[in-house]
């Protein structure tokens, strides 16, 4: 009991950064989410019950363009997908007596960031641990969503031009790093960013409704660079 | 006329399934190499895709997106955290827009 504490508290401490991070970056959110036409409670709960930034910018966009609800599903499916394999591997992690209750509660908040810093405990672990991480960030993604909402027009325009990159910014601090060591995910993501550019301006292809390009060319590019370049063993963890 | 809760439940639905789905369900790791290669890559192409051109007209100016972008990249590049890189590309375009 005194070990579960102890786990939380350090949970709490290491959960501070990810809160910082995600107060500045969901306040981008919370802008987006006010262009999109939502209120803010509305906002609020999407981030509340959502913790996933790409999954939320996405659907901020599949909103404000009235798809369907099949489209957001399918979007989120592929645009989450990579929580699957973040669970599958926490799954290794996690403390084998750990119950199915805690197994729920973790399943909740699994996002680059938590996932990031819960791997990277030494041992088995403890769920404890990951409810501090979450007691942090989770208020603080849905607060600076909230607060994006609320002040979104309050702030001057050259504040708002500038915080339009933050949660590019914060795509760009996930995928550079990894790509630094790998020449496969470096070409893959010049090629990506390229093929979105074509969809972004040819005349069929820029017909697309953005959720199902984003679906496409996901589903095109990984796949043949999964038949290309399959990963050696004991790779798939970043 | 669609349904903004409806859209959010769904959303979460889906989010909450694909994180504890595996967490769950399945004890042993994926064994089929494609699989796992294939859902390794998915976030780097998404990102990249959702990022770029997108990011050009995030601001005020192209210009002034463009120099983020590349300060993003560099300070990623150079180990920045996702708060640095973040607050980074803000405080570029924030200082090129002053002299546009």
């Amino acid at each position: 009991m005194e070990l579960n504490k102890s786990w939380y508290i350090k949970g709490l401490q290491d959960g501070i950064p990810i809160s910082l991070g995600y107060l500045a970056v969901s306040f981008t959110l919370g802008i987006a989410a006010k262009n999109a036409g939502l209120l803010p409670m509305q906002a609020t709960l999407m981030s509340l019950l959502n913790n996933t930034s790409a999954g939320e910018f996405a659907a901020l966009g599949l909103i404000s363009s009235q798809a369907s609800y099949l489209e957001m599903a399918i979007t989120q499916l592929i645009i989450n997908l990579r929580y699957c394999l973040m669970s599958c591997s926490l799954s290794q992690k996690l403390d084998p007596k750990a119950s199915l209750f805690h197994r729920f509660v973790i399943g909740f908040d699994v996002t680059d960031e938590v996932f990031g810093v819960s791997i990277s405990v030494k041992g088995k672990l403890n769920p404890f641990y990951t409810y501090g991480l979450m007691s942090m960030s989770i208020p603080g993604w849905a607060l600076g969503t909230c607060l994006g909402v609320v002040s979104g027009n309050i702030l001057p325009r050259r504040i708002l031009n500038a915080m339009g990159v933050a949660l590019y910014g914060m795509f760009i601090a996930v995928i550079v790093p990894p790509a630094k060591k790998n020449k496969v995910l470096c070409g893959l993501i010049i090629v990506s960013m390229f093929a979105s550019l074509l969809f972004t301006y040819l005349p069929v292809l820029k017909k697309i409704p953005s959720g199902f390009q984003i679906i496409i060319l996901t589903v095109v590019i990984a796949g043949v660079a999964a038949v290309l370049f399959p990963l050696k063993a004991e790779n798939t963890e970043e | 006329m669609y349904n903004i809760y409806l859209y959010i439940l769904v959303m979460a639905g889906v989010t909450y399934l694909i994180r504890v789905l595996p967490l769950t369900l399945i004890q042993k790791e994926i064994k089929n190499c494609t699989l796992r290669s294939f859902l390794f890559y998915v976030p780097y192409v998404t990102l990249a895709v959702m990022t770029f051109p997108a990011i050009l007209s995030a601001t005020g100016s192209i210009l002034s997106a463009l120099i983020g972008f590349i300060i993003a990249l560099v300070l990623a590049y150079r180990g920045a955290d996702l708060f640095k890189v973040s607050v980074g590309a803000c405080l570029t375009v924030f200082i090129i827009e002053l002299f546009l």
